[in-house]
Parts: structure tokens; C-alpha cells; sequence
């Protein structure tokens, strides 16, 4: 079996997330590019509209909070730690991401049980839909099981898992911080990198359409085809608002 | 003052007879596909009624609309600190149940079922799932049951009626009913703008048609709650909203909307009015009583030279000046205030104007006691009609009946006025008297009469020139998009990477 391993690692962990990588950065701008069309939250709230607060609601917190987690456990390693040095923070830590974690499992439950339920919404999952969903159930499933069986994930999180990505980053894969490491922290890690990899041809694209102008733009937009600098930019370009 | 050009509506209620041809014009050129079945984006209500989708003037569920607080305009249900929140659920969003499932028959089984003792059916389908479907409603599910106690009494117009009013409403001799048809109002403040996280719905700035942009929209649906008058749609199947879009490629081309040209009873007349885009927001925050007037007062005189000179300096046409001089919609909206806005206490400056009906108020009368009500109260039975005043003024006045009596009053002064030119059976004495008091004259009577009564397609639509030519030319070469994409969309067709 460790044979076996010492075969996989390399491939699963220095490959793979170069390949994910890849797929995301130049898949998702060619599906902007020539498919921007399709760039949607794929929203079925007009089909049904109460299951859908209790699956979406929970889902989106939950993994918003988790990831904002996992990004700052790779920016900020250093601080991590030393924030943990307390164990009270550590505990506080843990038991707020596993609640999130778990709010989230929650959530995409509940949003895969609606849609199997619900005729009209199942009508319109896509084969690509589906898939997605398995595979965040098997990442949110795993992600909890760190959770609850392998305790102190932020602290040893930080330890392992960032130097990794980083080693990554410099285009110097160094995976012995993490060939030693149990079978579902390694499904965690090689499910992850298939979501990224897949992230193009899936609904995810819309996460990257959520950050707007819409904070700071005049209320009322208005496109101008008459004057300098429409036209082309008649449908990127807000135009001169009223009020 | 920043003037603006908007293609602006009216509709005469006492001409519209509720043949729904309107709708199905419109929908055979637009919405006859999938994901689209569902919506009307013209549709054609029996007042008093639900309407669609079904009671849209709830504001306390749906939030429609803009509010004032503390001086400030905002939106009810949405804004850019809430949107945030919302984004993942709107709390808002009416679901296609307020609107119907869409479905079509089973016709295949009249052909395919096998030789039984009963004649085969075809059940309906969901045009969505493919699988049968119960019909639990459908488009004008309430047509023509104005009084009905099922449907009518639960028309929000109703509110602050006395409860024997409500009675008469459906009481047997007394049923009445009037058709209100509707299209996007292309505001002047659209909530639905104003809400759209993407920014994709936008007011054009030459014509002020309100369009969805189909490549910005991301499906965040904050347009559909907000807009009160729920004119925009959500596309199941492209997950993008669709509305109302004017038939601007017809309009572009000199053509009246297919709406506006197949209107049977010439109820909807279109033209183009020039306004003060400055006053929008001051105009949206007056006290309900007030936005009738603010809204008029934002509509500028197209023959005032000062508006005229602000209007070229801004780069309108002199055509669309022109053409605004020669707007069915000015003289309705501004000179004659026949016609008012839609739940103007939504406060987005609707740009569709109605002309409240009559009809009902004259037919209750025996022609006798009409003549006696002359004599003593010239405009005594405007309040004793079938169709309670405050009903009127709910829809058209934000509850107030000044303003609709004014126009009723008027309207009626001048039946009695063409009563005694044609027909001579009522006393001309009498006519002129009551367009004094109505605060009319016998001129503004016949031009009245004229563009209601004698009024050809083009007295009715009045289109200005769009100019796109000089659009496109000043910035591209018109050669280069010949051939080269589809309609709607700007970009250049290529091998992308």
C-alpha cells in the first residue's frame, strides 16, 4: 500500500494541482471570453422558493466562513500559530470552523435533497450539476471528518499544509510535509484540486462574478449611444447616472 | 435643467375592450419560446382583480418600488448594504407559482391510445418537467370576473373601501368591471435598475427604454422583486431576466410596437416626451399627495425656446423635438391631465399614463335622472358610480381622488359637450357650463374629441427618428458589423483564444 502511495503522491500532488490550476486560470477566461453569456448564478429560487432558503442560506455562510479560513491559514501561517500559542483561541477556533463546516454540509444537503425532490428543479440539474455536487458532498464530508477526528487542523493546517502550497508556488513541489499524512486529509486535498480543475465547466464560475461596482456605482445606470465612448463600451461601461 | 427625451405611453381605459390582442402580438414575437412561455410581458387585467402575477400590487409581500425615509429615497425591499445579505435567497422573489406553470396537452393520446370505451384526452403537461401537471392557474385566470367574490376582493385597490361598497362590487345589478392593460412603464427612477447588482438593466439615454442586458445579467434576480409593477421576468431555462423591451428594433425602424399596432380598440397612444432628468430624485421623494404634480411638472413644454435650447445642447435631435411637439402624450399627460400614472406611490416616475374609464360611471344613470343630476349637480353621478371613486384613486391617484376626478370630470364634460353637437338632445348651454367647470373649453373639447375618437395611427403614435445611423457611424464603421453578428449583440466574432 505504501508502494503505492510513493507511485500516487508525486502524481496527485505535484501534478494534479498544476493541471487544476491550469484548467481554472485559462478555461475559465476562454469560457468568459467566448461563452460570457453562460456566466450565471444559475439561480432555480423562481422554481422553488422556500426549501431553497434553508439549503442556500446555510451553505453559502458556512463555506464562505470555512474558505476565508483556508486562505488565511496560507497567507498567514506565522500569525496562525502564534495566535494558537493560547489554547483557548485554538478551541475557539476549531469549534467556529466546525460549526461552519457543518453548517455547510447542512446547507448542500439540503440543496441535493431539493433538488432530487422538487420535479421542476430536477428537471433543469445538469449532468455537470450533478457531479459538482458529489463532489462537494465528498469534500464538505471529508472536511468535517478533519474536523471532528483530526483535532488542531488550524494549528497543524498551517504547519503542513501551507509550506506545501507554497512549495507549489515556487514551482518547487516539496510534498513531504504532507506523504505522511492520513487517506482523508488526502481526499480532502486531491478533491479539492479536481473542483478547481473542473471549475470551468461547472456553475462555480459564478463565484467569480460576485465581486461588482454595485457598492459604489449611481443607483440608476444609463447607456448613451450618442455620445463619445458608447457603443463598444456601451455594454461594459456604466454610463452618466441620474441620481 | 438636464433635458432628456423619453418615449412616454398612454392608454385610454374607456377604449380598451380586453381583447387581449395586445398580448398575443407580443408574445408571438418575443416571449413564444422556451424558458419565456410564462411571461407576458404585455398583459391584459380585469379590474377589480388579482392580476398577474397574482395580487403584484402586494408591496407589504413583494417590496416593490422606492420609499422615503428621513428625506432619503430608497428602495423598499433591496439596496446595496442589503443586496449583499440577500444575494444567495431574496426574500422577495415571487416564484412561478404567483405566475403560473407554463404546459402544453398531451395531443399525441388523442392519436396513440389505444381503442377503450371513452374517448381519449389529452391531459396537460408541464411544458418545464414533461410530466402531467394539476392546472392551478394561468394567464387572465381571472379574466372577466371583476366582482367576483373568489378573485376581486382580493384587488389591493380595494383598501379604504367601505364594506357596502364592497358589496356592490359584486352585488348582481351592480357588477362592474374595467380592463387594465400593462406593459413595462420605462420609468424615469426604475427600481429595477437601481437594484441589479451586475448592472445590467439600464435606461437608455436617446429613447428611455429600460433594457436587460442578457450578457451582464448573472441571475441575481433583485430586478424582479424590485420592480412593483413586477414587469420583469426570469428566464428558467437562460437564467436571465427578460422585460418589456418596447419593441425597440420596431420603434428604431418606424415602426409603432407590435402592441401599439395591433390595439383593436386604438386605446394606446405613443409619443415622445421631453424631461427634466435633474428633478428625478426630488420629484420621487415628494409626500403622496404631491407626486402626481411633481411628476407633470417634470415634463417640459417641447415649443418653450429655453427647453428647446437645453434640449439641442444636449444633444437631442431636433426630429425627436419636433416629434415632441407633435406628442399624443403631451396633450394627454400635460395640457389636458386626462391621463395619470399607475401607483405613482411607488415613486419610480412610470412613463405609461392611463386615462381612468368612464364607461361604468354613465351607464348606471337612466337617462332621465342624468338630465335631473344636470341640473342640480353637474358631476353628482362621477361619485355615485358603479365603480367607487376611491377604487379609481387607489390605482391612479396614490389614494387620492383629486387628481381622477379631475380627469372623469373632464372627460365627462366633454361626452356632454359632443352630446350636444351631434345629437342636440342635451342643452348646449348646459355642455359649455360644465367644460367650464371642468376646466376646459370647447376648443380643448374638440381636440379632445378628435385624438380619442377620430384619431388615425399616425395621430396615435407619434415615433421619433432614433438616428442609430449616425451612432454607429461616429464610432465604427457600419460595413464592419454587416453580416457579422447576431441581433443584440456587439461583439466581434473571432476565434476568441
Amino acid at each position: 500500500m505504501s508502494n503505492l502511495w510513493s507511485y500516487l503522491d508525486p502524481l496527485l500532488f505535484s501534478v494534479l494541482p498544476y493541471v487544476a490550476f491550469f484548467s481554472f486560470f485559462l478555461l475559465t477566461i476562454q469560457r468568459y471570453r467566448q461563452r460570457g453569456f453562460s456566466y450565471s448564478s444559475y439561480s432555480s429560487q423562481t422554481l422553488e422558493n422556500k426549501l431553497h432558503f434553508w439549503s442556500t442560506v446555510p451553505f453559502h455562510y458556512g463555506i464562505l466562513v470555512v474558505l476565508t479560513g483556508h486562505v488565511i491559514g496560507f497567507l498567514f501561517p506565522r500569525q496562525l500559530l502564534l495566535f494558537n500559542r493560547i489554547p483557548v483561541r485554538l478551541y475557539i477556533l476549531e469549534v467556529s470552523a466546525l460549526i461552519f463546516g457543518l453548517l455547510a454540509l447542512v446547507g448542500l444537503i439540503a440543496a441535493v435533497s431539493r433538488r432530487i425532490i422538487e420535479p421542476k428543479v430536477r428537471g433543469l440539474t445538469s449532468v455537470p450539476d450533478w457531479i459538482l455536487y458529489g463532489m462537494l458532498l465528498v469534500q464538505l464530508a471529508s472536511g468535517v471528518n478533519l474536523a471532528v477526528f483530526h483535532s488542531w487542523g488550524i494549528s497543524w493546517f498551517a504547519a503542513t499544509a501551507t509550506p506545501y502550497l507554497r512549495s507549489l508556488l515556487t514551482l518547487h513541489p516539496d510534498i513531504s510535509s504532507i506523504a505522511g499524512m492520513p487517506f482523508s486529509v488526502k481526499l480532502h486535498i486531491v478533491n479539492a484540486y479536481l473542483l478547481i480543475g473542473l471549475f470551468p465547466f461547472t456553475r462555480l464560475v459564478h463565484i467569480l462574478i460576485v465581486p461588482n461596482p454595485y457598492l459604489w456605482r449611481k443607483p440608476q445606470v444609463v447607456r448613451w449611444y450618442t455620445r463619445p465612448g458608447a457603443t463598444k463600451a456601451a455594454g461594459q461601461r456604466f454610463g452618466r447616472g441620474s441620481i | 435643467m438636464n433635458v432628456r427625451s423619453q418615449i412616454s405611453m398612454v392608454f385610454h381605459l374607456d377604449k380598451c375592450l380586453g381583447c387581449h390582442t395586445c398580448s398575443i402580438a407580443c408574445k408571438n414575437i418575443w416571449t413564444s419560446r422556451k424558458g419565456a412561455e410564462y411571461m407576458w410581458w404585455n398583459n391584459v387585467e380585469t379590474k377589480p382583480g388579482c392580476g398577474y402575477p397574482t395580487r403584484w400590487e402586494n408591496q407589504e409581500k413583494y417590496g416593490g418600488g422606492w420609499e422615503t425615509s428621513n428625506g432619503n429615497l430608497r428602495m423598499k425591499s433591496t439596496g446595496k448594504g442589503r443586496a449583499i445579505f440577500n444575494i444567495f435567497h431574496n426574500p422577495r422573489l415571487p416564484s412561478l407559482d404567483d405566475y403560473y406553470e407554463p404546459w402544453t396537452y398531451d395531443y399525441p393520446e388523442l392519436f396513440n391510445a389505444p381503442e377503450g370505451p371513452d374517448q381519449p384526452a389529452a391531459r396537460p403537461v408541464s411544458k418545464i418537467t414533461g410530466k402531467l401537471i394539476q392546472i392551478q392557474a394561468g394567464p387572465n385566470w381571472d379574466d372577466d370576473l371583476g366582482g367576483s367574490p373568489v378573485y376581486a376582493q382580493n384587488d389591493r385597490n380595494l383598501v379604504g373601501l367601505t364594506d357596502e361598497q364592497r358589496q356592490q362590487l359584486s352585488s348582481i345589478e351592480r357588477l362592474v368591471l374595467f380592463y387594465f392593460p400593462r406593459i413595462c412603464n420605462h420609468c424615469l427612477n426604475p427600481a429595477c435598475v437601481a437594484a441589479c447588482p451586475s448592472g445590467a438593466l439600464y435606461k437608455r439615454g436617446e429613447d428611455g427604454i429600460v433594457l436587460v442586458d442578457q450578457k451582464r445579467c448573472r441571475a441575481w434576480r433583485f430586478c424582479i422583486s424590485a420592480c412593483p409593477y413586477k414587469k420583469v421576468f426570469f428566464n428558467w431555462l437562460t437564467y436571465k431576466s427578460e422585460k418589456c423591451i418596447l419593441c425597440f428594433p420596431r420603434l428604431e425602424t418606424g415602426q409603432a410596437p407590435a402592441c401599439f399596432h395591433s390595439c383593436v380598440g386604438r386605446a394606446r397612444y405613443l409619443g415622445v416626451l421631453l424631461y427634466d432628468a435633474d428633478q428625478i430624485e426630488t420629484a420621487a421623494k415628494h409626500r403622496d399627495e404631491e407626486l402626481i404634480e411633481a411628476h407633470r411638472s417634470m415634463i417640459l413644454d417641447p415649443r418653450d425656446p429655453v427647453v428647446i435650447q437645453a434640449a439641442l445642447q444636449n444633444g437631442i435631435h431636433s426630429s425627436v423635438i419636433e416629434a415632441a411637439q407633435k406628442s399624443p402624450v403631451y396633450k394627454f399627460v400635460k395640457e389636458w391631465k386626462l391621463a395619470l400614472p399607475p401607483h405613482i406611490e411607488y415613486r419610480t416616475l412610470p412613463m405609461l399614463f392611463y386615462i381612468p374609464p368612464l364607461s361604468p360611471v354613465m351607464a348606471m344613470q337612466g337617462k332621465d335622472k342624468l338630465v335631473e343630476n344636470v341640473s342640480v349637480n353637474l358631476f353628482h353621478d362621477i361619485d355615485e358610480a358603479r365603480l367607487p371613486m376611491k377604487f379609481l384613486a387607489n390605482l391612479f391617484g396614490a389614494g387620492h381622488e383629486g387628481k381622477v376626478r379631475y380627469a372623469l370630470r373632464k372627460v365627462k364634460a366633454v361626452r356632454w359637450y359632443r352630446r350636444a353637437v351631434t345629437v342636440g338632445d342635451v342643452d348646449m348651454a348646459t355642455a359649455e357650463h360644465m367644460l367650464r367647470e371642468a376646466d376646459s373649453s370647447p376648443e380643448e373639447a374638440e381636440d379632445i374629441y378628435r385624438l380619442t375618437s377620430l384619431c388615425a395611427l399616425e395621430d396615435r403614435v407619434v415615433i421619433p427618428p432614433a438616428h442609430r445611423e449616425e451612432t454607429i457611424e461616429r464610432v465604427e464603421d457600419t460595413a464592419e458589423h454587416q453580416t457579422n453578428h447576431g441581433f443584440g449583440f456587439l461583439t466581434e466574432l473571432g476565434r476568441g483564444m
